[in-house]
């Protein structure tokens, strides 16, 4: 039984059902990055240059799984992180909601874009 | 509505270098972002074949892409260490302030070995850019 009263409910007043969501996956992706990020981290420190080293190396057995896993973990990281930072120090109803839509789009698109360049790679070393 | 005072109320604590720790690991936090757009295009430049790749390799080799590498590599390594130090706060442990300042202390040297080691496989390494 809900003890909210019809005009609450329809005036959406209440909780959101949303809670600690956006704080748990922020370190849910942390505590997954923290291996993923030290392995990207060394493996393109000490990956020797040159595009059939590259290339190579992101199509070789697992790499792509985990790299297109590491990527998307930061982006999406990143985007609840960013989120957080203009809601604290942009003010003003428009900068604020431009703000959060154009880090939206940027992450949005940053995941789009790195997906497909790591599977295209993968799929060119498959063939 | 009237203009509310808002919180973090920074003028009223007095300064601790703890303060500024906090505010680098969102610093940090905002860089490594940026720095995903260039991995991103990184990424986007192999999988656009060895004439895409060599160009941006000959972007990597300019100066400023090297300072903003070895930058993007000791925010990564801040990031990492404060950001452990983060997760055990938020397990409960290490709120007490003697506490809190020795974990400080250590994630600093932890950072800054992390950081040189990264600075010096960027500049020595394999990958030389």
């Amino acid at each position: 039984m809900s003890l909210r009263s019809p005009l609450a409910r329809v005036l959406y007043h209440g909780a959101a059902r949303d809670g600690v969501g956006h704080w748990w996956v922020q370190r849910v992706t942390a505590v997954a990055l923290a291996p993923l990020a030290l392995w990207l981290t060394v493996s393109l420190l000490v990956l020797p240059d040159g595009y059939a080293a590259v290339s190579a190396w992101i199509g070789a057995g697992v790499h792509p799984v985990l790299l297109s896993l590491t990527v998307l973990l930061a982006i999406w990281h990143s985007w609840l992180g960013l989120q957080v930072v203009i809601e604290d120090y942009v003010h003003g109803f428009l900068v604020k909601t431009g703000s959060l839509l154009l880090s939206s789009c940027v992450h949005g698109l940053l995941a789009a874009s790195a997906l497909y360049a790591v599977l295209r790679i993968a799929l060119k070393a498959a063939a | 509505m009237a203009e509310r005072p808002l919180s973090p109320h920074l003028q009223v604590y007095r300064f601790g270098y703890t303060m500024s720790l906090s505010i680098l690991h969102r610093i940090t936090g905002v860089a490594l972002g940026c720095a995903l757009i260039g991995l991103t295009g990184w990424l986007m430049a192999a999988a656009g074949g060895p004439s895409s790749y060599a160009q941006a390799t000959r972007v990597l080799r300019a100066w400023p892409s090297r300072v903003l590498c070895a930058l993007a590599l000791i925010a990564l390594c801040y990031h990492f260490c404060n950001g452990l130090r983060h997760l055990v706060w938020d397990m409960g442990y290490g709120f007490e302030r003697r506490e809190a300042r020795r974990s400080a202390a250590l994630m600093l040297v932890a950072a800054l070995a992390a950081a040189l080691a990264c600075v010096v496989a960027l500049l020595y390494g394999a990958a030389r850019p």
